[in-house]
Parts: structure tokens; C-alpha cells; sequence
């Protein structure tokens, strides 16, 4: 697939904070591409000088190969974090006020229908749920027909449902072929809409691949957990090395069978063990010693 | 419930004084209004009347005992016809020829009714006779001098606020941010706010001047064209203030602050309360920067004199250029966030 987007040795400081620092990838049309990371991990500045939004200090950006310019923004369709929405306006005149900031426009009708915005196409932007204000800022983000579409944390504050429904969206954009880059501190929601992730910490780059190739790369294991009032922790630590965090004692091990086997003849109770394979999260802990969403 | 009260209370208190240049404005504003105030009303400057006088060749008598009468600014003069169109214009308030001692009066001016008074007293008990003359041609009345200012200062008070609080607020709420992900440039946003401002201010003050035209009855001599321009270039002028004051803050307090460094010195040193005339050179020369200066004193030349665009041409060249720098200015500064 050829490259849309590419990032090189990108470089963003605030005062003494360096928020990017040699920050380097590529994004493949047509893919989407996710960058995970803690809050303060400098998720959202590399993605606002992806936007052109800041300039960086140093390092380039460069679309379809050439610099961010007039072209990029006619083409890229942005969701912010946090948007306010001019007050004293409705859903309709928002979809028709951005509507005519570009060449080219998608049908209202069709964004409105697409979206299921017509319960509250004539409300006031000021009084519409967020999960309504989500998906009217997607499809503001959509009015322009975009080629690359930029979303920068879209479910954080939403209700699971709300979140999934989102997902479906975002499912539906790309498979029209817009080529999507998200931010997200949410494990869950990278590993069902990314075909490409890269974890940042602390402005770095710290790990980059396919979900599933950066989890086989790091993890040939995975981890039988058990409450902890299950297993004393003496127990767990000396038997298994268990790490005890959330309530759970976390039990890696390659091989299943004989863990359990272990577990029944030290009479552990095993009606509240559960057997998962390991996710992006452990991922992100294995890596730097800390919860994501810590 | 109050617990709830008093946490928003603490954070709004912090929040103010952690943001050092809102909490500088709201100390620096006050302390220079009264700075100001003191300036222009008090110790150098007390006098609250205006008297041109055409000085005696000899002096002594009753026309000095009227001189030490306080609270009265004795401007000299040697020219009756040119003072005459003063008392005409409220600039001053009564013309006294300590020769001939022929005074002129405005038969509108409250200060020359009282002043007049004065001068009547003074002379009282002197012997000597007054001749009281009222000005010739045609009556201006305080309400047609003023009117024209305070259309001036309603338009100022719109453009400046109007516009600068909203940018202001669009880029705290990150209206601006949004807008700045479009292919929108700043140039346009600013275009459109300036026009949108200056059809919100002409659409509001044309009914205000209707309005007061039929109450007040007030005297238009000129071509409304030519004071639609005047008020129309007056507009973008403010306006463009406002974007420059608006340009880079996202601090409410702070464009608060600086409109207000804006505005108050030019409601009370453009002349549109009361004439100039008299006061310190250097007032006199600051008032010339001020955009409401040039745009009450074209307006009252067209409404008043019935002045055309050549007579007022200064004043348009004054409102043009400052428009094109402080427009150049803003969009050079302006920020998205």
C-alpha cells in the first residue's frame, strides 16, 4: 500500500517538557493507524502537527510527499479531543457552516441519515448528549469527503454502548477507504479498529507493529488469574511469582495444564480463575512498568 | 449545596490569581482610570467653565475680578468671528471682549447661562455696562453637539467589545482551534468577523438613530451618505482595535483589561461630552490618535455644518489609514490558540 502520511524524526517542545521527541513513522493509505499511550504521553501534540494544528521544532511531515498545505487541508478531516461548538446553532447550520469551508462536500442528507443525526438535526449544539455531540463532530470531521481522517481520543467520556456504536462508524469510514489515524488510551477500542499500532511514552516511540505481531513478538505466554483471597499472596509469589495487582493474583505461565495441575494439588479454589491470552495492556506494562490507564 | 458553592468559589479565586497578567489588568485598569480622572478633572486642570476673552489694553477693574472667579478656564483669544462658531459648537462657553465689554453667549449652553451669571455679578457693582450679545446664523443646541459623539461612542463601545470578547472566548472554548483544522485562514476569519460586526452595528445604530432623530429632533444638515460613511469606516476602525486587542489573549479578564485601556480614555478625551477646547496641548494632541475623535468630529461637521466629504477628507484619511495598520497589525498577531 502506498504511504499517505510520514512522519520523520518529528521533535515538539514546550519550555523544558519535551512532548516528541524523534518521533518517526509512516501511515499506508488506506490502514488505520493508532497511537496508544497514557495521558501526557504526547499523544495528541504529534497528532496536532500531524494536523498542522502546531509546528514542530524539528523534523517533517509530509503528505502524499509533499509538505502539509492547502491540498492537505482540503483533504483531511480532523476530530478533536475536546471541540466547542459555536453556541446558538443547530446541528443543521454546524453540518452547513462547515460544509462550505471546503471544495467539495459530502451530502448533508446522506451524513445526517448515516450518522443518525435526525432526532436532534434542528437542536442547539449546546443540547445534545455526548454521545449525539460525538457523532456530530465525526461526521463534521466527515463533511469534506476526507482522504485521511484524524481522531483524537473519540469515545473518551462516552457509555460502552455509545463507544461501540462509534466503533461501527469509524468500521464503516475505513472500509470506504479513508485512511484513519487514532489516538487512543483505550486498549479495547486500538485492538478492534487499528491494523497498525504505535505505543508512546513519555514522546517516544517506544514499540510499533500490527497488534497481534507486537503481541506474539513480546508474549509466548499467558496468564491464569485468580482472586486474591484464592491465593494467598506468600503463596502466589513463592509457587507461581504471581503479581498481585487489581484484586488478582496474575499468573504467567506457557504451559496451561500444569499450572492448573500446581494450583489443585496446593488445594487452590479455582471457581474464580480466569484464563486470558495477554492484550495491549500488559503490553504497554510489560514495556514501561506502568497501567496505561494509570 | 454550599459545600459545592464554596469549591467553586475557592477555584474561581485561584484560577484568578494564578493567572498573573488578568490579575496585573485588574490592578493596572483602576489605578490608570484614576490616574486619568485626576489628570483631566482635578489640581492643574479644576476648571469646569470655559470663558475666550479678548484681552484689555488696560487692565484693572471689574473685568479682573471676573478673571479670579474659580472653576472657570479664561482662554485668550484676538479673534471674535472664529470663537463666535465656538459658542456655536458649545466649545466655549461665553466670548467677553474686556474692551468693549460685548460678551457672547449660546442661548442653548447651560454653562453659558451660568457663566453669563458670573460675569453679570462680577460687574455688578462697577458701573461699567454689559452688552449681551447671543450668537448669529443658526441655533445649535447641546443635543444636536452631542448627539453625534454619543452615536460615536455606542458604535465604539459595539465594535470594540463586540468583537473582542468573541474571539476571545471562541479561542478559550476552542471554537478557533476547530476552525483553524479547515482550510479557513485567518484573513478570512477576520474579514468575516469585521463584517459581521459592522452589520450588526449599523443595523443597530441606524434604528437608535432614528429613534432619537424623532424624540430628540436633532439637527442634520449634511448627506446621510456621507455620514453613513463616516460612521460606516468609524466601525471598521474600532472594529480593527478590537481584533488587535483580541489578537493573541484567551483571557476574558485580560481583553476586559485592554478594552477598557481602550476605551475609557476615548469617551472622555474624543470631545463627545464636552469640547477640548482649552485643555492641556498634549491631551489635545493624544485625543487626535483616538478613532472616536475623528469620527465624532466628521460626524458633527456633517450633521452640524452640513460639512461635505472634501471638508471632512482628514478625518476619513485618519479613520482609513489607522483601519489598514490596526488590520494588518491584528492578522499579523493573530493567533488560532
Amino acid at each position: 500500500m502506498p504511504i499517505i502520511l510520514q512522519v520523520s524524526k518529528l521533535v515538539k517542545r514546550f519550555a523544558k517538557l519535551t512532548a516528541v521527541n524523534d518521533v518517526s513513522f509512516e501511515i499506508h493509505t488506506g490502514s488505520c493507524f493508532g497511537l496508544l499511550g497514557p495521558n501526557g504521553a504526547g499523544k495528541t501534540t504529534t497528532i496536532e502537527l500531524m494536523e498542522g494544528i502546531k509546528t514542530p521544532d524539528s523534523g517533517s511531515i509530509l503528505y502524499n510527499g509533499e509538505p502539509l498545505g492547502q491540498q492537505f487541508r482540503n483533504e483531511a478531516g480532523i476530530m478533536f479531543q475536546n471541540t466547542a461548538l459555536q453556541e446558538f446553532v443547530t446541528v443543521r447550520e454546524m453540518l452547513v457552516l462547515y460544509s462550505r469551508f471546503y471544495p467539495r462536500s459530502a451530502d448533508i442528507d446522506e451524513l445526517v441519515e448515516q450518522y443518525s443525526l435526525q432526532d436532534f438535526l434542528h437542536q442547539d449544539t449546546r443540547k445534545i448528549s455526548g454521545g449525539q455531540k460525538q457523532r456530530l463532530l465525526l461526521a463534521m470531521a466527515l463533511i469534506n469527503l476526507p482522504k485521511i481522517l484524524f481522531l483524537d481520543e473519540p469515545t473518551t467520556g462516552l457509555d460502552p454502548q455509545s463507544r461501540r456504536n462509534l466503533w461501527e462508524r469509524v468500521r464503516q469510514v475505513k472500509a470506504q477507504g479513508t485512511t484513519i489515524l487514532l489516538t487512543t488510551h483505550y486498549m479495547e477500542e486500538a485492538y478492534e479498529l487499528c491494523d497498525e499500532i504505535a505505543i508512546m511514552d513519555h514522546g517516544r516511540i517506544i514499540a510499533h507493529d500490527a497488534p497481534d505481531a507486537l503481541l506474539a513478538k513480546h508474549f509466548d505466554d499467558v496468564v491464569v488469574q485468580i482472586h486474591e483471597q484464592d491465593i494467598p499472596r506468600q503463596l502466589g509469589e513463592s509457587e507461581f511469582n504471581a503479581t498481585y495487582r487489581n484484586g488478582n493474583a496474575h499468573i504467567l505461565t506457557a504451559d496451561v495444564n500444569q499450572t492448573v495441575e500446581k494450583l489443585l494439588a496446593l488445594e487452590v479454589p479455582l471457581n474464580r480463575l480466569r484464563i486470558r491470552a495477554r492484550d495491549l495492556e500488559d503490553l504497554f506494562l510489560e514495556l514501561t512498568g506502568k497501567e496505561l490507564r494509570a | 449545596m454550599w459545600n459545592r458553592v464554596y469549591a467553586l468559589f475557592v477555584a474561581r479565586n485561584t484560577e484568578f490569581f494564578r493567572d498573573r497578567s488578568a490579575l496585573a489588568w485588574s490592578v493596572l485598569m483602576p489605578v490608570l482610570i484614576i490616574i486619568g480622572f485626576t489628570y483631566a478633572f482635578t489640581e492643574d486642570n479644576p476648571e469646569k467653565f470655559k470663558v475666550a476673552m479678548i484681552a484689555a489694553v488696560q487692565s484693572g477693574g471689574a473685568t479682573d475680578a471676573f478673571k479670579t472667579t474659580r472653576y472657570i478656564k479664561f482662554i485668550e483669544v484676538d479673534d471674535i468671528e472664529a470663537n463666535l462658531r465656538k459658542i456655536e459648537r458649545h466649545q466655549i462657553d461665553l466670548l467677553f471682549d474686556a474692551n468693549t465689554h460685548k460678551y457672547w453667549i449660546n442661548q442653548t449652553s447651560p454653562n453659558g447661562y451660568i457663566v453669563e451669571k458670573l460675569l453679570i455679578a462680577a460687574f455688578a457693582d462697577s458701573g461699567q455696562t454689559l452688552q449681551q450679545n447671543m450668537v448669529e446664523g443658526d441655533e445649535v443646541r447641546y443635543i444636536d453637539w452631542v448627539i453625534p459623539g454619543i452615536i460615536a461612542m455606542n458604535i465604539m463601545w459595539g465594535a470594540l467589545f463586540g468583537i473582542g470578547y468573541v474571539i476571545v472566548r471562541y479561542r478559550k472554548m476552542g471554537v478557533l482551534k476547530r476552525l483553524h483544522a479547515t482550510p479557513v485562514t485567518s484573513v478570512e476569519f477576520l474579514t468575516a468577523q469585521i463584517f459581521s460586526r459592522l452589520w450588526l452595528l449599523l443595523v443597530v445604530n441606524i434604528p437608535i438613530y432614528i429613534g432619537m432623530d424623532f424624540f430628540l429632533d436633532f439637527r442634520m444638515d449634511g448627506s446621510y451618505f456621507d455620514l453613513l460613511l463616516v460612521f460606516t469606516l468609524g466601525c471598521i476602525c474600532l472594529i480593527c482595535c478590537g481584533l488587535v486587542v483580541a489578537a493573541r489573549i484567551s483571557s476574558e479578564e485580560v481583553a476586559n483589561g485592554l478594552l477598557n485601556l481602550f476605551s475609557w480614555p476615548m469617551m472622555f478625551l474624543s470631545g463627545v461630552w464636552f469640547s477640548l477646547e482649552g485643555a492641556h496641548p498634549l491631551m489635545q494632541k493624544f485625543a487626535l490618535i483616538l478613532p472616536l475623535t475623528h469620527i465624532t468630529a466628521a460626524a458633527r461637521e456633517i450633521m452640524i455644518d452640513g460639512a461635505g466629504l472634501t471638508q471632512i477628507s482628514d478625518h476619513l484619511l485618519v479613520l482609513g489609514l489607522s483601519s489598514v495598520v490596526l488590520l494588518v497589525v491584528g492578522a499579523k498577531i493573530f493567533r488560532w490558540e
